[in-house]
């Protein structure tokens, strides 16, 4: 293992430095999220519970949103599972980077760790996805997105937008620092990522494609776009690296 | 009769957690398949862009503001910038322009 000469702790240490832009983007995120939950009947403390066990936006606000159509229990597992299935992918693709003998603990603590943020940073990591770096991203995140739905529904607009407006891209300038650097190594990955910024466009607009709801956009648009460079751009076996570069800290 | 918000908030988070750990539960070893390693590697990078573009232009006020953050994200990360900058670059990108736009 590549990490070996690191310790728990460092790796750990290094997870939660990664895990704080990311805690910035989702508090503004879940300050908006927070507004939403307040008008769907949640009260500050149950934002806040909700926000800490579940930890994913777009389930999180759908959940909301059902729960003040008075839904059925059996509805809300149906609708978390499809809008979370991105989730499953994102497991196959950590798992795989895991050799065999690894315990089921920790590949369940792996696993528990997932969002999209936190995925991304730990695919775009050298080596075997570990528990440390994956904790170590959603103590420090997490707590950030249960406090903004807590305070989007105490505080309603209290933050002024512009500040809302400029955290908001945090969580995005994330995912760019994750993708660009294998993109400028790799010619397919560039060409999977203009593909995708170019599809993800036009499906916004596009009749049908733009009435699903964004997680199941990406999805689709992940699973189309994924195999098609699979098939015409094919890795060469057994590389375990996902092409990930080492972020300076 | 409404549900019990608890409940229902337990509920939600195991469904998003039994997705978590899918294919934690079923895959033993890494899958030898080309295609199925071929696709997992593109996965991330097309599950993020999918996500970052055009939703950083619907995030901000102004879109012209995020069109300008993805610009200076998408450079600072090519030239070599972590995390970290390239997440504050873009939010200072954000920051300054809408004090104009």
């Amino acid at each position: 293992m590549r990490t070996g000469a690191e310790s728990g702790r460092e790796i750990f240490m290094q997870g939660y430095r990664h895990g704080i832009p990311i805690g910035l983007g989702y508090f503004a995120v879940a300050f908006s999220l927070g507004i939403a939950a307040r008008d769907y009947g949640f009260n500050a403390f149950q934002g806040f519970f909700a926000s800490l066990i579940t930890y994913a936006s777009a389930g999180q606000y759908m959940g909301f949103a059902l729960y003040a159509t008075n839904t059925t229990l059996a509805e809300l597992v149906l609708l978390m599972f499809i809008i979370n299935a991105r989730y499953i992918l994102m497991g196959f693709a950590l798992n795989q980077r895991m050799p065999e003998g690894t315990p089921l603990r920790t590949r369940l603590l792996v696993g528990s760790c997932i969002t999209d943020e936190i995925f991304g940073i730990t695919i775009a990591r050298p080596g075997v996805p570990t528990p440390y770096y994956t904790f170590g991203a959603l103590i420090a995140a997490v707590p950030m997105w249960a406090l903004g739905t807590a305070l989007g529904i105490t505080m309603g607009n209290i933050l002024p937008a512009r500040i809302v407006s400029a955290l908001s891209v945090a969580l995005f300038g994330m995912f760019i620092a994750v993708i660009i650097p294998p993109a400028r190594k790799d010619k397919a990955v560039l060409g999977a990522v203009a593909v995708s910024f170019a599809l993800s466009y036009a499906s916004v607009h596009l009749p049908v494609v733009s009435e699903l709801s964004q997680g199941n956009r990406t999805i689709l648009l992940t699973i189309i776009i994924a195999s098609v460079f699979a098939i015409l751009f094919p890795r060469e076996n057994d590389e375990p690296s996902g092409g990930g570069e080492d972020h300076e800290d | 009769m409404k549900i019990n918000a608890y409940l229902y908030i337990f509920v939600m988070a195991f469904a998003t957690w039994l997705m978590r750990v899918a294919a934690s539960l079923i895959m033993k070893k890494p899958v030898k398949n080309r295609f199925f390693q071929s696709f997992l590697y593109y996965v991330p990078y097309v599950t993020l862009a999918v996500m970052t573009f055009p939703a950083i232009v619907e995030a901000t006020q102004s879109p012209l503001a995020g069109a300008a953050a993805l610009i200076v994200c998408i450079a600072a990360a090519w030239f070599g910038q972590g995390l970290f900058t390239v997440a504050v670059l873009g939010c200072v990108t954000v920051l300054i322009l809408e004090l104009f736009l």
